[in-house]
C-alpha cells in the first residue's frame, strides 16, 4: 500500500491532468467499461464479466462521440487485461485516453511535450528522469530496427522476432536523454490505424517511450469502414482458438468511424507515468494497492 | 503442465530433462504486440545459468521434485550420509553438491533434502545453527588490526569472525544463509 506522502502525490497527478485538459478545452467524458463485444486485438485477452467483458480500452466508444461531433474529448478510467501482471504490467490499470478531430499524428505528439511539460511543472517534488525541455529524440521503427539490430523490420515481422527485437534489442536504449517518439509502424501491428498514404506498409502510429518504459500508443485513426472490418477479420485469424470469443464484428462502430472525416487518439498509462514522476521504477511504488495486499 | 503465464521467480520448471529454477523474471509485452516472459534460470544439479525468453503459448513440465524430512548421519570422505526420519532410508550426497552447507552440518542434524527423479540434489539447512568453538586465540588488546572481531574455528572446521567476548568451548548461533556469527548461546 502506498505511504500518505505518496498518496497525495498520486492524487496532485490526477487533478494536474485533468487541469491540462480542461486549460486545452477538451471535454471530459467517460463510457461503458463493461462491454458486449470488444475490439478484436489478437494480443489482448478480455476479462468477462458476467454476459459482458470488462474493457481493455474505451477506444471504441471515444470514437463514437468524435462521429456524433466531439472535437476535443479525453477519458480517465481503468482498464482490463487478463493475464498481464510484471514491474511494468497490471490486470487493471488506469488509462488515459484523448481524441482530437480533424487533426493526425502529429498533433498528438505535441500534445505529449505539452503534457509531460505541465506534468513536470505542476507536481511537487516530480523526479522525471529525463529533460523534458530539450528536442525529444524520433525515430522511425524502421531506424530503430537498423540502428540497434542492423536488420529491417520488416526482416525481423516476417521472422516472428519483431516483438523480442523491440523488446530485449531496442526498448532499453529508447528514451534515454529525452523522451523518445518511435513512430510509423508496420500496418500489421496497427489495426485501426490509417496507412501513412493509400500504397504505404506502414501506418501512422507512435508510442512514447521515457527511460525505456512504453507509456503511450497514439495513432491516426483508421476512417475507412470496410478497410477496418478487413483489419478486424485479420485479427481474429490470427487470435489463437482458444481466446477467440466470436467472429463478430462491431457493426455500430463501424458504422460510425465511416462518418469521421480526419481523427487522431491516443492511449496513455497513468501508472507508469506516476511512477516516473515519482521516480519509481516499479508499478509497486505507484500503484495505490499490490496484487499481495489484497484479501484472498 | 505449466503455461507461460504461471512463469514468476523461484518457479521450478524441467527443461531437457533437468530440473530449473527461475532466478529473475520479467513479462513483457510491446504496445499491440504479444507477451513476452523473460527468464533467468539456473539449473539445480550443474547450477549453470541461461537466459531465455518464452511466449505465452509455451508450456512446461514440473520437476519431479520431492523434499524429505532427513538426519545427517556422518561423512565418510567426501560422501555425506542421511537417513530419512520415517522409512530409515539411508542416502548420500557429494561435498561438491552439498556446497557451503558441509560448514554447518552437525551429527544427527534435521534437515530437508531435495530429491529429483528419487535422486538427492540438495539440502535445505535450518536457519539457525549452534556449534561449538574449538579454537579460539585470546583477544589481544590493542590488536593493530583496528576491528572489534577475531577469527575462530567451530566444530565442524568451519572459520569466521565473532566479537572477542567469545572464547573456546562457547556454543554460537550461526545464520545458514550468510554463515555469520548471530550470538552467542548459554547453556
Amino acid at each position: 500500500m502506498l505511504d500518505q506522502k505518496r498518496l497525495h502525490q498520486r492524487a496532485a497527478f490526477f487533478q494536474a491532468i485533468r487541469r491540462f485538459f480542461h486549460t486545452h478545452g477538451f471535454l471530459e467524458v467517460d463510457t461503458p467499461i463493461r462491454q458486449p463485444l470488444v475490439i478484436p486485438e489478437q494480443n489482448i485477452i478480455p476479462i468477462p464479466s458476467g454476459t459482458c467483458f470488462l474493457q481493455s480500452s474505451p477506444e471504441m466508444y471515444m470514437k463514437r462521440l468524435l462521429a456524433a461531433g466531439c472535437e476535443k474529448i479525453y477519458q480517465i478510467c481503468r482498464c482490463f487485461r487478463y493475464g498481464e501482471h510484471g514491474r511494468l504490467h497490471r490486470e487493471e490499470f488506469v488509462m488515459l485516453e484523448w481524441y482530437r478531430l480533424d487533426a493526425d499524428y502529429t498533433s498528438l505528439m505535441e500534445d505529449c511535450v505539452k503534457l509531460l511539460q505541465f506534468i513536470h511543472s505542476e507536481i511537487v517534488a516530480c523526479s522525471f528522469p529525463v529533460s523534458l525541455h530539450e528536442g525529444w529524440e524520433k525515430l522511425t521503427v524502421e531506424e530503430a530496427f537498423q540502428r540497434y539490430c542492423s536488420i529491417s523490420s520488416g526482416t525481423a515481422l516476417e521472422q516472428g522476432r519483431f516483438d523480442v527485437l523491440l523488446v530485449e534489442n531496442i526498448e532499453p536504449y529508447l528514451g534515454r536523454q529525452t523522451p523518445t517518439i518511435l513512430y510509423d509502424y508496420p500496418l500489421e501491428l496497427a489495426s485501426l490505424a490509417r496507412p501513412k498514404n493509400d500504397s504505404s506498409k506502414v501506418a501512422e502510429r507512435f508510442e512514447l517511450y521515457v527511460a525505456g518504459v512504453e507509456l503511450a500508443n497514439g495513432f491516426s485513426e483508421l476512417t475507412d469502414s470496410e478497410q477496418q472490418r478487413s483489419r478486424f477479420a485479420e485479427e481474429y485469424r490470427k487470435m489463437d482458438k482458444f481466446h477467440r470469443r466470436s467472429e463478430k464484428m462491431p457493426e455500430l462502430f463501424l458504422q460510425d468511424i465511416g462518418k469521421i472525416n480526419q481523427a487522431a487518439g491516443i492511449a496513455m498509462g497513468l501508472d507508469r507515468l506516476f511512477m516516473l514522476c515519482a521516480g519509481e521504477v516499479s508499478l509497486d511504488g505507484a500503484v495505490t494497492f499490490q496484487p499481495e495486499d489484497l484479501d484472498m | 503442465m505449466l503455461a507461460a503465464s504461471d512463469l514468476r521467480k523461484g518457479l521450478k520448471i524441467q527443461i531437457d530433462g533437468q530440473p530449473y529454477i527461475i532466478t529473475h523474471f520479467e513479462f513483457s509485452k510491446p504496445g499491440k504486440g504479444q507477451a513476452l516472459y523473460r527468464c533467468k534460470m539456473r539449473n539445480m544439479i550443474t547450477g549453470n545459468q541461461f537466459s531465455q525468453t518464452y511466449r505465452s503459448n509455451e508450456k512446461f513440465e514440473k520437476p519431479a521434485l520431492e523434499e524429505r524430512k532427513m538426519q545427517f548421519l556422518y561423512n565418510q570422505g567426501e560422501e555425506y550420509h542421511f537417513m530419512d526420519t520415517e522409512s530409515f532410508e539411508q542416502t548420500f550426497l557429494s561435498k561438491e553438491q552439498l556446497g557451503d552447507n558441509v560448514n554447518f552440518l552437525q551429527d544427527n542434524m534435521e534437515l530437508d533434502v531435495l530429491f529429483f527423479d528419487e535422486k538427492p540434489i540438495d539440502v535445505t539447512l535450518p536457519i539457525f545453527v549452534s556449534l561449538l568453538v574449538t579454537v579460539a586465540d585470546p583477544w589481544a588488546k590493542g590488536d593493530t588490526s583496528g576491528s572489534d572481531t577475531k577469527p575462530v574455528t567451530v566444530e565442524t572446521g568451519y572459520g569466521l569472525q565473532v566479537p572477542p567476548f567469545v572464547v573456546e568451548g562457547d556454543r554460537i548461533q550461526i545464520d545458514t544463509r550468510t554463515g555469520a556469527y548471530v550470538t552467542r548461546v548459554k547453556d
